[in-house]
């Protein structure tokens, strides 16, 4: 098995300015959220299969809040704990305001549908259960990082068969690519190998 | 004699007790279709890696409940973790049959569960419970 060494590792990222500068920043806004989710159709119809229908999305959506909340919470250790460094330090910031954007994104999706929105923890709760304390230099962090992007691009990608709206399944969809693009620069920070074989995600 | 009224009434709380036992019965019988086979470990460990831990962990509470130890325990058991009412009362124990089902759909199993995440393939579904069994018997050891 491939180890990292003992001293900071140079990591390799791309040119800054690829990062920060060419990304749009598109946000869900309420409106789209409620297309998405296809509200308008639901209200002029609901009756009771769809209302459990509806019952079963929002409990997906909570999960996926729960999701967002964790990574949310994972790059705030990862910056407060000061083994992060420019620029890398700059992309976690960028990173977990797009999971801000998805928490916000499903939140305003629950509450469209009449759920209740699942609340974030208290950040020593992620702590704990990410075991932050082992974590010791920035390829530490990074790769806790890397773990937790990809299996949320996972999860969302596993559970798109399950979703009774396709609006919601395609929501899913398209934060399961922001997620597996997160892990991509990750890996690539990491110098990890890329994937050689296609279909890696959800597989 | 008894009017059809009272006889209903009395059969009511009997026929829901059949209902929930034959239920009960259900959920722990019949395997599904992966739950036969025999599985790797191993694989299940690379699987459990790719399309559990977004989720779960082995050792702590996440989105969803550790896995250590979950052989051979009842549905909704791990202390610390807010379980879905559908998890809480499933009154069932996760073996390979229950996984199996469990993991092949879960809103099937228990409708109104949280998970929602499928593993379609019965050969997955069997690696992932052979690990799940291998780290169980560990920690018991």
């Amino acid at each position: 098995m491939k180890t990292l060494p003992t001293s900071q590792p140079e990591l390799a990222l791309p040119d800054r300015r690829l990062f920060l500068g060419g990304l749009g920043k598109a946000t869900l806004s309420a409106t789209a959220v409620a297309l998405i989710v296809g509200c308008e159709s639901l209200a002029a119809n609901q009756d009771k299969q769809m209302a459990a229908n509806s019952a079963q999305d929002v409990g997906i959506l909570n999960v996926a809040l729960g999701l967002e909340h964790e990574a949310i919470g994972a790059y705030q250790l990862g910056a407060e704990s000061g083994l992060l460094q420019k620029p890398v330090l700059d992309v976690a910031v960028l990173f977990q305001s797009q999971h801000k954007e998805h928490r916000d994104a499903l939140t305003g999706a629950i509450m469209k549908m009449g759920g209740t929105p699942v609340a974030a923890k208290p950040l020593g709760d992620y702590a704990a259960a990410l075991k932050a304390d082992t974590l010791k230099s920035q390829a530490d962090v990074l790769m806790l990082a890397a773990k937790l992007e990809r299996g949320a691009a996972n999860a969302y990608l596993g559970v798109i068969p399950s979703f009774e709206d396709p609006g919601l399944a395609q929501v899913s969809g398209r934060l399961a690519a922001d997620e597996t693009m997160h892990w991509t620069v990750l890996a690539q920070a990491l110098g990890q190998a890329l994937p050689s074989k296609a279909l890696s995600f959800g597989a | 004699m008894k009017s059809c009224s009272t006889a209903r009434r009395a059969l009511g709380p009997l026929a829901l007790l059949a209902v929930l036992a034959m239920r009960a019965a259900s959920i722990t019988a019949a395997p599904a279709a992966g739950a036969t086979r025999d599985g790797d470990a191993l694989r299940g460990a690379r699987l459990y890696d790719s399309r559990c831990t977004g989720c779960h962990a082995l050792d702590s509470n996440r989105v969803g409940p550790l896995h250590r130890g979950v052989f051979g325990r009842r549905a909704g058991g791990v202390a610390g973790y807010a379980y879905s009412p559908a998890l809480a009362n499933a009154g069932l124990t996760w073996n390979a049959a229950t996984l199996d089902r469990w993991l092949s759909n879960p809103q099937a199993l228990l409708p109104g569960q949280r998970m929602n995440l499928r593993v379609k393939d019965a050969q997955d579904r069997a690696d992932i419970i052979a690990f799940l069994r291998q780290v169980s018997r560990e920690s018991a050891e």
